[in-house]
């Protein structure tokens, strides 16, 4: 769903710093539309990282995260090339998963 | 101790998590540590997200960093960053005080990982940013106040 997640993984010293900016469209469930019927919830509801097989960041997430979500974190144990996969989960069973290589 | 049929009946029911719950093997506590607490979720008051997350008296914390703007411009993003100093931080939560689901994102800080986040935020109105973070010795606290001049949580 939405375009691919905008990665950016770069090592600062032994630390991996990643940013990524998620395509969604984080609806609280709240909003109204023009005819006054709300707009139905669709939020990520989890995101998970991934390197080498091992689970680096998990997270739940609810309808007050930002639309196109920004998210920073940081992890230890990676090097320049290796790879991490970003994946999100929203509350209509929409998903997406996106690899970055860290530089 | 439920015998290992009735175990898996209730798994194919309502998951892992309700099945260990139930059956007495797994904590409320370490409900943090798998799926989602939905009843965290769902709480319309801090003091309910809290209960649900299992921290009734946070010890407030100077070693939790905060960092937001003290006037967000638009409530629909507010910069919010958090770095836990605590030893042995083992999750941290993000609360909004004024929104009507406060508890806004929980991070489990596994092996490896640094106890920092970094997001972006829906703010209603003017309100408390409130950091938990469950640590090896127990659950801490500290809160913000951002000014708000537009609303954006759209409701």
């Amino acid at each position: 769903m939405g375009d691919p997640m905008r990665i950016r993984a770069t090592m600062t010293g032994d630390v991996v710093d990643v940013k990524v900016l998620i395509s969604h469209e984080m609806e609280t469930g709240q909003r109204k539309d023009a005819s006054g019927s709300l707009i139905p919830a669709h939020f990520i509801t989890k995101v998970t990282a991934q390197h080498n097989g091992k689970a680096v960041l998990e997270a739940d997430w609810g309808q007050s995260i930002s639309k196109n979500p920004v998210l920073g974190f940081r992890f230890k144990g990676a090097a320049a090339g290796d790879k991490i996969s970003i994946s999100w989960v929203d509350n209509m069973q929409d998903s997406r998963t996106d690899e970055a290589v860290i530089s | 101790m439920r015998d290992r049929r009735e175990f898996l009946q209730d798994v194919g029911r309502g998951g892992l998590l309700a099945a260990l719950l139930s059956s007495g093997v797994l904590s409320a506590s370490q409900a943090w540590a798998a799926e989602r607490n939905q009843a965290a979720a769902d709480a319309k008051t801090v003091d309910e997200a809290l209960r649900a997350l299992g921290a009734t008296a946070p010890t407030v914390s100077e070693a939790i960093k905060l960092v937001t703007p003290e006037i967000a411009e638009n409530g629909a993003v507010v910069p919010v960053s958090v770095t836990s100093e605590i030893p042995g931080t083992e999750a941290i939560a993000l609360l909004i005080e004024k929104n009507p689901f406060p508890l806004v994102a929980t991070t489990r800080i596994l092996d490896g990982t640094e106890p920092y986040i970094s997001s972006r935020v829906k703010m209603q109105e003017t309100s408390k940013i409130i950091v938990l973070v469950r640590a090896k010795t127990g659950f801490f606290v500290t809160s913000k106040e951002v000014k708000v001049t537009l609303g954006g949580c759209g409701g």
